[in-house]
């Protein structure tokens, strides 16, 4: 399968999932007001990626600033990894945020509670959207 | 008219007032009216959290103006349909941090709904406001739009203060919202 590559703008994260690799990227800020548009490829992405993942995969979150509209569909994100999981494999969310963001870290302990996926929280200097 | 226009800029600069439109509004006028709050808040806020806040609190509010909207405007006392979305927003600095104010037109059916939504709300602290937020997160319920009720509860966490809100009804079929979140360090 192919790797989902998509450039980052004003509204939405740089993506970059490789399925060669099993390392899942989303980076930048996720504000779009249709966010289930602009998700459904990046689910139905990792769905197909489930049917046949690496013994690995990881998925980095670094996030500047995410809308209400985004949580959900990053939820459902997330709980595709939770079957990729639950199917055995080894499964990780790096979640990353920024020195003193404490809102971004609690946003990242909300997930960690309700998706049963191991968590990294990883403190950064700044969001690197490239 | 001439003598309005210093009135109106004289009025700005005594409420502080970061960025003020009335309008029709598009997903493109949201991206450069969120460029433009955040350079600003870049130039005149020190403190990195207060920043992100506002931008958070300002990206809700415009997306609750953009979704939930009568498509509505006002001309000479008379409602008129609007094609895109219309309404009122606000940005300001006050003694204690910073203000947004919205307003719009929106179906009256829905204020009941809303204003109970609200005053929910306002009775919750931080750690029920997370609680709440947590809850309606994993319900797994979504709405149209995909926030699924998530919006004002993430801009009451954001503001740290208790949603000022109005309702001014106008016919029948609809109502005129008005929203002041103060956003404090």
């Amino acid at each position: 399968m192919d790797a989902l590559l998509l450039e980052g703008s004003a509204k939405t994260p740089h993506v970059h999932f490789d399925p060669e690799t099993g390392l899942l990227e989303l980076k930048g800020r996720s504000i779009p007001e249709n966010s289930i548009d602009f998700y459904k490829p990046l689910i139905d992405w990792i769905d197909r990626y489930g049917r046949d993942p690496r013994q690995k995969t990881a998925l980095h979150v670094q996030l500047e600033y995410f809308n209400t509209s985004s949580s959900k569909c990053i939820l459902d994100v997330f709980k595709k990894l939770e079957s990729i999981r639950a199917a055995g494999n080894e499964v990780t969310v790096l979640w990353h945020y920024e020195v003193d963001d404490e809102d971004m870290l609690e946003a990242g302990e909300d997930y960690a509670g309700i998706i049963n996926v191991p968590f990294r929280m990883v403190q950064i200097e700044e969001v690197d959207d490239k | 008219m001439l003598d309005r226009i210093h009135d109106l800029y004289d009025e700005l600069e005594r409420q502080r007032v970061m960025i003020s439109f009335k309008g029709s509004l598009t997903e493109d006028l949201i991206t450069a009216l969120l460029g433009l709050v955040e350079r600003k808040m870049q130039a005149i806020e020190p403190d990195q959290r207060v920043r992100k806040r506002v931008f958070n609190v300002v990206t809700e509010c415009l997306q609750n103006l953009f979704h939930h909207n009568a498509h509505l405007k006002l001309a000479d006392g008379q409602a008129i349909t609007t094609r895109e979305p219309h309404g009122v927003v606000m940005i300001a600095q006050n003694e204690q941090g910073y203000s947004v104010l919205t307003g719009n037109f929106m179906a009256a059916t829905d204020v009941d709904h809303l204003k109970v939504h609200l005053d929910r709300i306002n009775t919750l602290g931080p750690d029920e406001l997370r609680d709440l937020y947590r809850e309606t997160l994993a319900d797994g319920q979504f709405s149209t739009k995909g926030g699924g009720g998530l919006g004002m509860i993430d801009i009451a966490r954001k503001s740290g203060g208790k949603l000022e809100y109005g309702f001014v009804p106008y016919d029948k079929d609809n109502a005129f919202f008005s929203l002041n979140v103060n956003v404090t360090p």
